[in-house]
């Protein structure tokens, strides 16, 4: 030990004993138990969910669930093939409206017209879409396609799901787009590339990955709701025959049979929110895991 | 402005060989013209009436302090500056004596004529093999062995083949920072351009990555018509044989490298090159 360093006091760099440091020390721990506990406090509704929703819609799984009609009132017995079919069917249709529609309209508002009054109306009119409740959805859906077709159908479910989804489609594939660096665009361009090549070639590959998480969060999205589909596709106890069909959906049925007043139904409808919430779960994880954007 | 005529065109003696060249072949002494070229951000006006002859398969260099319109220049040979919203010219630029704001030009073919190196290395997220060829695909030429080769010549003309020749199916973006900077001079001159020009191309670089780059530059001229911007003035003094000096949009001086670094005319420049303002 050098002579300067043992002329220090022994607590130079503590302040073990001194009565600021015991105010000190609990006030950081303290503070950080607490911090930790309001962490896990915002955990409890979410496992509380998970865990009613596994207790009591665990006992009735099993093939059936996926490959039957449901009963008829008061019996026993079947799933909800149909309405798992259903759900699948109008996510399927409102995707092919809004993943096109949406990563289109993102292309035109961030490559070609990104400082226009059109883009910025684009942007606006999306960002405000994404407020609007989704019964209204349903609603527009029920005057547009329900009314003019005479039909409750898929179809007319698929088209209020996808206008509940576009904005976030659109939103999400403009930050992707956003995301894609300048000096590709340039380095494009500079060896005589046209914008559709660039877009093409260089920009979309590279923003693919941030524009299939947001479509896999719309899908989560789509899934999972109720008043879209309500009076658009309403409900059916058969298999789908077509998309201009009255059709049931895991969202729907599961409103329809947990106000029954039939012991089996109810236990159905618990099965179909697991059933549900575990198809929402996994499009989350897709999103967020598979479709992570690339380190490079 | 000094003497317009005495700016714009090439010194007398510059088809004399300089000190830095042996293989000295002359070339068209005005294979890009410029001619009282203006240029506008919107209602800025960053060029004021540039008029220059760039002549054919020599290095030139443009230098000045930032901001003084060097880039600007540089980058309306290729027409890239017209990406950017608001901008307008007056004047021509002409190469090979055609003006290059014909009707009858397409910007795409153009810029397949002219390559660019740009400041920071931009390969894209692909392969090395792909980044090369993207000129080529983007063309219409899908055939694998005219892929194959102008993967090696490109590469070669580089000086990234030995470096490049086993991992042509790696990632791009795994390369070095020079190595990535060479690989887009590489990808630049796979359409066979005339002309290369580069934006700083070394202003990323640590010494060793700009000396390989300098020395490509060199080799490189034989082929091409380089213009180079630069803001290492050591640089310009390695690589070019002529130097053009550009203060606040104007053209203030161009001449033969070693004039311009040994005996500037203008006390502008002689100002800037021994570190005056800058």
């Amino acid at each position: 030990m050098t002579s300067a360093a043992s002329n220090l006091p022994r607590n130079f760099f503590s302040d073990s004993g001194k009565k600021t440091s015991v105010l000190r020390l609990f006030r950081n721990h303290f503070l950080t138990g607490l911090c930790i506990a309001l962490s896990l406090l915002t955990l409890v509704p979410l496992f509380s969910i998970v865990f009613l929703v596994i207790q009591n819609g665990l006992p009735l799984l099993s093939e059936n669930l996926f490959t039957q009609l449901p009963p008829a009132p008061g019996l026993d017995g079947g799933g909800f093939g149909n309405a798992i079919m259903g759900t699948l069917v109008m996510v399927g249709i409102s995707l092919g409206f809004s993943v096109p529609l949406g990563i289109l309209a993102a292309i035109f508002v961030n490559e070609y017209a990104s400082g226009s009054w059109l883009a910025s109306i684009v942007r606006f009119v999306a960002k405000l879409l994404t407020g609007i409740p989704s019964i209204i959805c349903g609603v527009f859906a029920f005057a547009a396609v329900v009314m003019t077709t005479h039909k409750f159908s898929a179809l007319a479910g698929g088209i209020a799901l996808a206008i509940l989804i576009l904005p976030t489609i659109l939103l999400t594939a403009e930050q992707a787009l956003l995301g894609v660096p300048y000096a590709f665009r340039e380095a494009s361009f500079g060896v005589g590339a046209t914008p559709f090549q660039t877009i093409w070639r260089i920009v979309l590959p590279e923003a693919m990955p941030a524009i299939m998480t947001g479509v896999m969060l719309a899908v989560a999205r789509a899934a999972g709701e109720t008043a879209p589909v309500l009076f658009t596709a309403l409900f059916s106890q058969n298999w789908i025959k077509g998309i201009m069909e009255p059709t049931a959906s895991l969202s729907v049925l599961i409103y329809n049979f947990a106000s029954l007043p039939y012991a089996y139904h109810i236990k159905l409808a618990w099965s179909a929110s697991l059933i549900l919430v575990t198809l929402v779960t996994l499009s989350n994880i897709l999103a967020q895991v598979i479709f992570a954007p690339k380190h490079h | 402005m000094p003497n317009e005529e005495h700016a714009a065109t090439p010194p007398e003696d510059f088809e004399r060989p300089l000190e830095l060249t042996d293989d000295f072949t002359p070339g068209e002494s005005n294979f890009i013209k410029v001619d009282n070229f203006k240029f506008f951000y919107g209602k800025k006006e960053a060029l004021h009436g540039i008029n220059l002859k760039i002549p054919s398969r020599k290095v030139t260099s443009f230098i000045g302090p930032s901001g003084c319109g060097k880039s600007t220049l540089l980058r309306n040979f290729n027409r890239m500056n017209e990406l950017i919203p608001g901008v307008h010219h007056e004047g021509d630029i002409t190469i090979h004596g055609m003006s290059i704001y014909d009707p009858s030009v397409e910007i795409i073919a153009l810029r397949r004529r002219i390559g660019m190196v740009f400041q920071k290395s931009n390969p894209f997220p692909m392969s090395i093999y792909e980044n090369i060829v993207y000129p080529l695909r983007i063309a219409g030429q899908n055939t694998r062995s005219v892929l194959d080769e102008t993967v090696e010549r490109c590469l070669r003309s580089a000086a990234l083949w030995d470096e490049a020749k086993d991992r042509l199916n790696d990632s791009a973006l795994g390369l070095s920072g020079g190595q990535m900077q060479r690989l887009c001079i590489a990808r630049a001159v796979a359409s066979r351009p005339e002309i290369l020009l580069m934006d700083e191309p070394c202003s990323a670089l640590d010494p060793i990555a700009t000396a390989k780059v300098e020395e490509l530059i060199i080799e490189l001229k034989k082929d091409f018509t380089i213009v180079i911007v630069t803001h290492n003035m050591q640089q310009a003094s390695r690589v070019s044989e002529l130097t053009a000096f550009f203060y606040l949009g104007n053209l203030i001086e161009f001449d033969n490298t070693r004039k311009i670094f040994t005996n500037p005319s203008m006390k502008q420049t002689e100002e800037y090159i021994t570190g005056r303002f800058g």
